[in-house]
């Protein structure tokens, strides 16, 4: 019979104050195998690890139960702590009574019973619990860094620099993103370009760094350190190795659309780079609006090409590859203003968005920076910015905050009163979030030294009276209701998830929250990995960021890649299946289901009869540990280690104990 | 039976008709509820499990009756555990995991989806009334469905409780 210690945490109040800790240790200390239990304020901590320490000494306990929070923060905390004081660290369970009792419960004595039976459930879980090893696992010291915006590219570099090879994968024809398109970016005004486009070329030259624009990950299996991905080179038909970056192909094009990189105000080619700065600076052809490709007349690029390097016949590339860590920086989408009705819903051609107003001012812009209104052309004398389009808004749009937008609408109001001084410029807020290093004070300056009009409170209505836009809404701090002339109107919309991150996180086997961002391990302590081992995160993908977050997080991410490589090998998992082979009968259903091909046939000698058999057979470093085989074996032969049949009914029965 | 009997005698005088068949299972804590239904929920580890943790984050409240069994995958429930949580006494059963397609082990929550399937029909014929076990896809992001699932389905058993379809306890094994 194993000796069992019950160690219960109050966390603070977190548990303490709904469970009722003191009963739970009194219940604890009762259950059968139980050779000691207690009670400690905060078991993470020092002092109280120390005391788990010392109780297994001096109660010879080999086998540890704690009841504290979930055992995604703290299990491994633990398990360390028990291994320091030489016990096996799989002999060890959690009772999850803060996440999964404490905090979603109110009732003292259900919520103490139910923490009390938890705790019965890992005591019967610990007995029945056997010592585990992990093997050591050979690593790819390569790493996979997906979207090449300002983290991606940050992440790169840092991974690169510190001498490990990165694919840096971007589905765009430019490496660049979001920050390629911002004119400004706050508080300090220096240009995004003169700051991001040194970036982009050392990530180009970068001899670590491999670059595959115009590509996406299509297919990611494995498991840290041994990532077996699947890249989609796109056509881009034209040869890079041949391009020169003239140009000229761009200039002769006859197909116009509008671009993406401009947000729709201005137009591009069919065959185009989105920006001039565009690293790789080579063309693409976007085949459904290309008149070769629609109609197979035209050939013009072709034709002035001087490097010959179009090639209407290139295909699709697929790449397989072998990472040893991912690190996903895919970025964000915008909140579609057309959502906003009352606000004209992508109607009136002089409301635009933050992210178009960011094109209008840039100097590589559709108006080469020129603040003009979009419908005529002029110069606004009149600008309103909204502040809160679809953020902070449950109704329409999402609830969080969109964290930029107070600090990127100063910004475009300072830049309206940089090169237009008469205009008059009102922002609607809801509340000023500045809080970062020199925020507060930059937005001091477009309210005091600039001008610009705050004005707290919502808009309720945007519509066109005669040439000009009459903005309806409210002063709320004066309690009156105000109209506006406005020639221009801004929206600040809100920062959301990308449209197709579910098929990312599929594909990942990571999680996202309810608004589709990507969760951290630990939303404090883990901010940039995922739960699942060796996959990273930076920059916008998990939240609304602006650029130092982005980079902070990118080089975050980059530092946990390179602690990775920096080790020889890894370690496999431990709780894996294992076949017992006297049992198996060979009929390798555990095979067909297995979804890392885990499971392969061996042939050995029966003990009794001396005959040659099949039986199936774990690898034990492929072994994810999901235990589908387990359930499905007929003749009970497959077991999970960790979660074994006996641990599993062990927990049950100590639930349901008498 | 003669185990029932002597749960008997350790129990607090019993309340009204309902309560008679109830709550000789465990050894009450004072102010126990002695007759609520109790909801055994088997969570994968990626999804579900983080669920209910994302609904302890947010604090969402949602009735104590359920006890949590973390495993790997909902693919590791091996109907059998199932069958032995009712024997054991339970009133409920909720196997959850990851939404068919998202599944950590890419294809986990497709064989439980098949065998639980097979399984349910199963339970009919055991004598088992088929509302007392529940499959359901629980998301890490989805703490208020994870919340709402458990008030659903302890309400359910509470209804069934009334209708007299859960059975008397017994723990003779």
């Amino acid at each position: 019979m194993r000796r069992v210690g019950v160690f219960v945490c109050w966390c603070g109040s977190n548990i303490a104050k709904t469970v009722d800790v003191k009963q739970v240790v009194e219940g604890a200390a009762k259950l059968p195998g139980v050779a000691y239990a207690t009670d400690y304020r905060y078991m993470c901590s020092e002092p109280g690890q120390k005391m788990i320490q010392d109780a297994i000494k001096e109660h010879k306990l080999d086998a540890v139960v704690v009841a504290s929070c979930s055992p995604t923060l703290h299990e491994t905390t633990f398990q360390r702590c028990i291994a320091d004081s030489g016990l096996n660290p799989y002999v060890f369970q959690m009772a999850n009574i803060r996440e999964q009792c404490s905090w979603v419960h109110s009732d003292r004595d259900l919520a103490t019973a139910k923490a009390l039976d938890q705790t019965a459930i890992a005591v019967g879980t610990a007995i029945k619990g056997r010592p585990l090893a992990r093997s050591e696992v050979p690593l790819t010291k390569r790493a996979l860094v997906i979207g090449a915006g300002i983290a991606g590219i940050q992440a790169a570099l840092d991974i690169a620099d510190a001498g490990y090879p990165v694919a840096l994968v971007e589905r765009q024809p430019s490496i660049g993103g979001r920050m390629a398109q911002f004119d400004k970016t706050f508080p300090t005004m220096d240009c995004a370009a003169c700051i991001l486009t040194p970036k982009m070329v050392d990530a180009a030259k970068h001899p670590n760094i491999t670059l595959l624009t115009w590509s996406e990950v299509e297919k990611v299996s494995g498991y840290v350190g041994n990532f077996d991905v699947t890249i989609r080179k796109r056509a881009r038909s034209v040869n890079m190795e041949k391009c020169i970056g003239c140009a000229v192909c761009e200039d002769k094009c006859p197909s116009k659309v509008p671009s993406e990189f401009d947000d729709g105000l201005g137009t591009r080619k069919a065959i185009f780079r989105p920006f001039p700065q565009a690293v790789p600076n080579v063309p693409v052809i976007d085949r459904d609006n290309c008149r070769y490709f629609k109609t197979g007349k035209c050939g013009v690029c072709a034709k002035v090409c001087p490097a010959e390097a179009v090639d209407y016949d290139q295909g699709d590339e697929l790449l397989s590859e072998k990472f040893g860590a991912i690190v996903v920086a895919t970025g964000l989408d915008l909140y579609d203003p057309a959502r906003m009705t009352e606000y004209g819903g992508g109607r009136f051609a002089d409301v635009v968005t933050g992210a178009q107003f960011e094109r209008l001012v840039n100097v590589g812009g559709p108006t080469e920076g020129h603040i003009v209104r979009p419908s005529n052309h002029q110069e606004p004398k009149t600008v309103v910015f909204i502040q809160c389009v679809g953020s902070r808004d449950d109704t329409k749009g999402y609830p969080y905050c969109s964290k930029v937008c107070c600090m990127y609408t100063a910004k475009h109001a300072t830049l309206v009163k940089e090169k237009l001084p008469d205009a008059e410029v009102y922002v609607f807020y809801m509340d000023i979030r500045a809080a970062g290093k020199n925020y507060e004070e930059f937005v001091r300056r477009a309210q005091e030294e600039l001008g610009v009009k705050y004005l707290r409170g919502r808009v309720s209505r945007i519509y066109p009276e005669g040439d000009k836009l009459l903005v309806k809404g409210a002063d709320s701090l004066a309690g009156v209701p105000v109209e506006i002339d406005a020639d221009l109107v801004v929206l600040a919309t809100a920062l959301r998830a990308r449209d197709d991150v579910a098929e990312v996180a599929r594909m990942l086997s990571i999680q996202t929250d309810q608004y589709g961002f990507f969760s951290e391990a630990h939303p404090k302590l883990r901010p940039v990995e995922n739960i699942f081992a060796g996959i990273y995160l930076a920059g916008a993908c998990q939240y609304p960021r602006d650029i130092p977050d982005t980079v902070a997080a990118a080089s975050g991410a980059a530092a946990k890649v390179c602690g990775l490589f920096s080790r020889d090998s890894i370690l496999s998992e431990a709780k894996i299946a294992e076949v017992n082979a006297a049992r198996c009968s060979g009929c390798l259903t555990c095979k067909e289901i297995c979804p890392y091909d885990a499971i392969e046939a061996e042939v050995i000698t029966d003990r009794m009869t001396r005959e040659e058999r099949t039986v199936a057979k774990v690898n034990e470093v492929v072994c994810q540990g999901c235990g589908g085989c387990v359930a499905a074996c007929r003749s009970a032969a497959l077991n999970l280690r960790g979660f074994t049949d006996e641990q599993i009914l062990a927990g049950m029965e100590a639930l349901c104990r008498e | 039976m003669s185990g029932v009997e002597e749960k008997g005698a350790v129990s607090p005088p019993q309340e009204g008709a309902q309560t008679g068949t109830e709550g000789t299972l465990t050894q009450p804590l004072p102010g126990r509820e002695r007759s609520a239904p109790r909801l055994l929920a088997f969570l994968c580890n990626w999804c579900s499990y983080a669920g209910a943790d994302l609904a302890g984050g947010g604090r969402l409240q949602y009735p104590p009756n359920v006890r949590i069994l973390r495993v790997p995958c909902s693919a590791r429930v091996d109907p059998a555990f199932v069958l032995r949580a009712f024997r054991l006494g339970m009133d409920g059963v909720l196997v959850a995991g990851c939404h068919p397609g998202d599944c950590h082990y890419s294809k986990g929550n497709f064989y439980t989806r098949r065998r639980m399937a097979v399984f349910k029909p199963w339970l009919e014929y055991l004598g088992i009334h088929p509302q007392r076990f529940r499959l359901e896809w629980i998301s890490a992001s989805e703490g208020r469905r994870f919340a709402q699932v458990i008030r659903e389905m302890v309400a359910e058993l509470e209804e069934l409780q009334k209708q007299g379809e859960l059975p008397e306890r017994q723990l003779n094994l």
